[in-house]
C-alpha cells in the first residue's frame, strides 16, 4: 500500500516538475518588471547635478494615447533651472525597442518647467523614459520607470 | 525493458494530462490579466477622434456623397472597380483574397475598414496619415482603380457637381484640364500634368482631396460591431456572472491571449491593435517586388502632399501631432507592418499583409514557432504552446466575430 503511494507520488512528481519548469520558462519569457523598480516621478539626475521631476498629462496613462508631460528641473537645492536643453528618449528594456514616437520639448514654461509633447506608449508593460538635461551645471541624465 | 519504458512514459504523459485537467480550472485571473481583459472591451472604445484635417469629416451630407463615391464603379479605368469591389460590406469591407483584384492585381492584401478612423496611420505600412489622404491612393493606383486626379475631377463635375458644391463651394471650370492628368501616372498622363500651371494643378488637387474627404466621412460611419467577447467583458466590468457567454475553451484562450501568448503586446485596446508597426517575421512572397514595410512608409507619409501638414489639409497649427512626433524609425521598422484589428479576423482568411497564411490555425503556428524574418528582425519569440492551448486561442479569436454579421451602414 505504502509502496503504491510512493510510486504514484513518483509518477506524479514528474509531470508536476515538468509543469513547474514550463511555468518558470513562461515567467522568464513574460518577464514581469523587476520587483524593486523605482517608479518615483522625482529624483536626482544620475550625476546629482539636478533634480528632475516629471508629471504625465494623462492620469492614468492610456496605452496608445498621445499626450504631453511637464518636466521640472531644479538644482539639488531646489532652485528652478531655466533655459536647459532637454532630450527625451525611452523604450521597453525587456522588449528591446524604443518609443513609438519622438517626443520633444515644445515650450519652455519658465521657472524650470518644460512642456514635452508627443509622448505615447503602445504596449502594456515596463517602460523607461530617459531625460538628457543640458543646463548651466553641465550635462546629466535621469531615467524614469513606469508600468502600464 | 522496452515495455516498461512505454508503460512508464504513457503513465507520465497520462498523469501530466490529468494534472493539467485538474489544475486548469483552478487557475484564477491575476489582477494584471483582469485589467488587460477589461481594456479590450468595445465599451472602452472612446468616441470617434476628431479629424481636424478634414472639415467635413462629421457632415452627414459628406458621408452620403462619400458612400455614393465608395460604390461608384465609374471611378475606374474599366468602369468595373469601386472601393466596394475590394472592400465589400458583406465581407467586413474586405475581399477574402490573398492579394486584391482591381484593374490589376495588388501586391498586398485588402485591409478591413471598420475602426480605421481611430488609426493615426493607414495602409499596412502607414504611408498615409488620414482616411481622406488614404482614399486618394487606390484611385491613382494602376492595379486598383487605374484612374487619375484629372479624370476624377471631371467625373465629379459631370455627375456630382451639386452635391459637391453644397459641401465645398462651386466647382471651378475644368474646360482647360485634359481628360487625364496626374503626377503619379507615368507617361502621357504625367506629361499632361506637367503642362498645367500651378492654379490648374491646385484646382484639380483640391477637388481630388475633397473626394477623399467625402469618402472619409462615409468611412467614419463604419465602426466595429459588438462580439460575444464584449458581452463577456461588460459582465466582468459590472461584477456580474460571466458564465455561459464564452465556452470554457474560449475562456482558456482569452487567458492565453492576455498572458503567455503575449498577444496584447501588439493587439491591445478595444480594437485589438496598437496601430503601430511591428516585424513579426512574416515570409516574403516569392515573385513580388521587395516589400520593406514601414521603413518606406515613414518617409512617404512625411513627403505626401495630402498629409495633415500639407496645403489641402484643414488642420490648424498644432493639430498634426502624429506626423510631427512621428519616429523616423530605424532597423526596427524594416518589414514592420500594422497589426490588423483582430475583431472579426476569425472569419476573414487569408491572413497577413500579402495573404501569406491561409488559416487562423496557420497564424497561430506562426506565433508558436516565431520564424526568423526575411528582412529586419522579428519581434516574436517562440511561444511553445501546446496543441490544446493553440486550439483554445483559436476558439477565443472566434468570440471576437461580430454577433450580427453582414451589411453595415
Ligand atoms: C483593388 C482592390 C482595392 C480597391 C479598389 C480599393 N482598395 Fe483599399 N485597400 C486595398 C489593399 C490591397 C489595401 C492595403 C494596401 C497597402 O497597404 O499597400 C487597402 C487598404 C485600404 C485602407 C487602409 C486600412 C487600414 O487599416 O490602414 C483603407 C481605409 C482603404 N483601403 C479604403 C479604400 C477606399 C476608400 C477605396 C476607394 C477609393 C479603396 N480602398 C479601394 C485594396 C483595395
Ligand atoms: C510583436 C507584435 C505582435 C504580437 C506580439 C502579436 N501580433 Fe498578431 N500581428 C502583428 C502584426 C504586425 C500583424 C500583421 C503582420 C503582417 O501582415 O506582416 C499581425 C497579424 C495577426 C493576425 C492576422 C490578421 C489579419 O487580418 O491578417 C492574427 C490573427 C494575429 N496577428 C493574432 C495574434 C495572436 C493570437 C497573437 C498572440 C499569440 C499575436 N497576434 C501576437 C503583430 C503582433
Ligand atoms: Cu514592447
Amino acid at each position: 500500500m505504502s509502496n503504491l503511494i510512493t510510486r504514484r507520488h513518483l509518477l506524479w512528481s514528474v509531470p508536476v516538475i515538468l509543469v513547474a519548469a514550463a511555468g518558470l520558462a513562461v515567467t522568464k519569457m513574460m518577464q514581469p518588471p523587476p520587483e524593486d523598480l523605482d517608479v518615483s516621478l522625482s529624483k536626482p539626475t544620475d550625476r546629482g547635478l539636478y533634480i528632475a521631476s516629471v508629471a504625465p498629462g494623462l492620469a492614468p496613462i492610456v496605452i496608445g494615447t498621445m499626450h504631453g508631460w511637464v518636466i521640472q528641473i531644479t538644482t539639488p537645492e531646489g532652485l528652478p533651472v531655466d533655459h536647459a536643453t532637454i532630450a527625451v528618449d525611452g523604450g521597453m528594456p525587456q522588449h528591446g525597442h524604443g518609443l513609438p514616437t519622438e517626443p520633444e520639448v515644445s515650450a519652455d514654461l519658465g521657472e524650470g518647467r518644460y512642456q514635452v509633447d508627443g509622448m505615447k506608449f503602445n504596449m502594456p508593460g515596463w517602460w523607461v523614459v530617459k531625460l538628457s538635461v543640458n543646463g548651466p551645471a553641465g550635462e546629466d541624465t535621469a531615467t524614469f520607470n513606469l508600468v502600464l | 525493458m522496452r515495455a516498461s519504458t512505454i508503460i512508464v512514459s504513457t503513465l507520465i504523459v497520462g498523469s501530466a494530462m490529468a494534472a493539467y485537467w485538474i489544475m486548469a480550472p483552478q487557475r484564477t485571473w491575476t489582477d494584471e490579466e483582469t485589467k488587460l481583459v477589461l481594456s479590450l472591451g468595445l465599451s472602452n472604445l472612446p468616441p470617434l477622434p476628431a479629424d481636424p484635417s478634414n472639415a467635413v469629416a462629421d457632415d452627414p451630407d459628406a458621408a452620403s456623397l462619400g458612400k455614393a463615391l465608395f460604390f461608384d464603379t465609374r471611378l475606374s479605368a474599366n468602369n468595373e472597380v469601386s472601393c466596394g469591389s475590394c472592400h465589400a460590406p458583406e465581407k467586413q469591407f474586405q475581399d477574402d483574397l490573398p492579394r486584391a483584384k482591381g484593374v490589376g492585381v495588388t501586391a498586398r492584401r485588402t485591409m478591413p475598414i471598420a475602426g480605421t478612423a481611430y488609426s493615426p496611420w493607414l495602409f499596412w505600412d502607414g504611408r498615409k496619415d488620414s482616411q481622406w489622404a488614404q482614399a486618394l491612393g487606390p484611385l491613382e493606383s494602376g492595379v486598383e482603380h487605374g484612374t487619375d486626379r484629372a479624370y476624377v475631377a471631371h467625373l465629379i463635375h459631370t455627375h456630382y457637381a451639386d452635391q459637391y458644391a453644397a459641401l465645398f463651394g462651386p466647382m471651378p471650370s475644368l474646360d482647360q484640364i485634359p481628360e487625364h492628368a496626374s503626377p503619379n501616372v507615368l507617361g502621357a498622363v504625367q506629361d499632361d500634368w506637367h503642362a498645367l500651371d500651378d492654379t490648374q494643378r491646385d484646382a484639380v488637387n483640391r477637388i481630388f482631396a475633397n473626394v477623399g474627404k467625402a469618402i472619409a466621412a462615409y468611412e467614419r460611419t463604419i465602426t466595429p460591431q459588438p462580439s460575444r467577447f464584449d458581452a463577456y467583458v461588460d459582465r466582468l466590468a459590472a461584477g456580474e456572472d460571466t458564465s455561459g457567454i464564452l465556452s470554457p475553451q474560449e475562456e482558456d484562450g482569452l487567458r492565453i491571449f492576455v498572458s503567455k501568448g503575449e498577444c496584447t503586446k501588439c493587439h491591445n485596446g478595444p480594437l485589438l491593435t496598437d496601430n503601430y508597426f511591428h516585424n513579426t517575421g512574416v515570409a516574403a512572397v516569392p515573385g513580388l517586388p521587395e516589400d520593406l514595410g514601414r521603413i518606406v512608409g515613414t518617409d512617404q507619409v512625411q513627403a505626401d502632399l495630402f498629409n495633415c501638414l500639407g496645403p489641402y489639409s484643414d488642420a490648424g497649427p498644432g493639430d498634426c501631432i502624429e506626423l510631427r512626433y512621428q519616429t523616423k524609425g530605424g532597423h526596427e521598422m524594416i518589414r514592420a507592418y500594422k497589426p490588423p484589428s483582430l475583431r472579426g479576423a476569425a472569419s476573414r482568411s487569408p491572413y497577413m499583409h500579402a495573404g501569406q497564411i491561409a488559416t487562423l490555425g496557420g497564424v497561430l503556428i506562426h506565433y508558436n514557432t516565431a520564424p526568423a524574418a526575411p528582412g529586419g528582425h522579428s519581434e516574436l519569440e517562440p511561444l511553445n504552446l501546446s496543441t490544446k492551448e493553440l486550439a483554445s486561442l483559436e476558439a477565443f479569436l472566434g468570440s471576437l466575430d461580430p454577433i450580427l454579421k453582414g451589411d453595415q451602414p
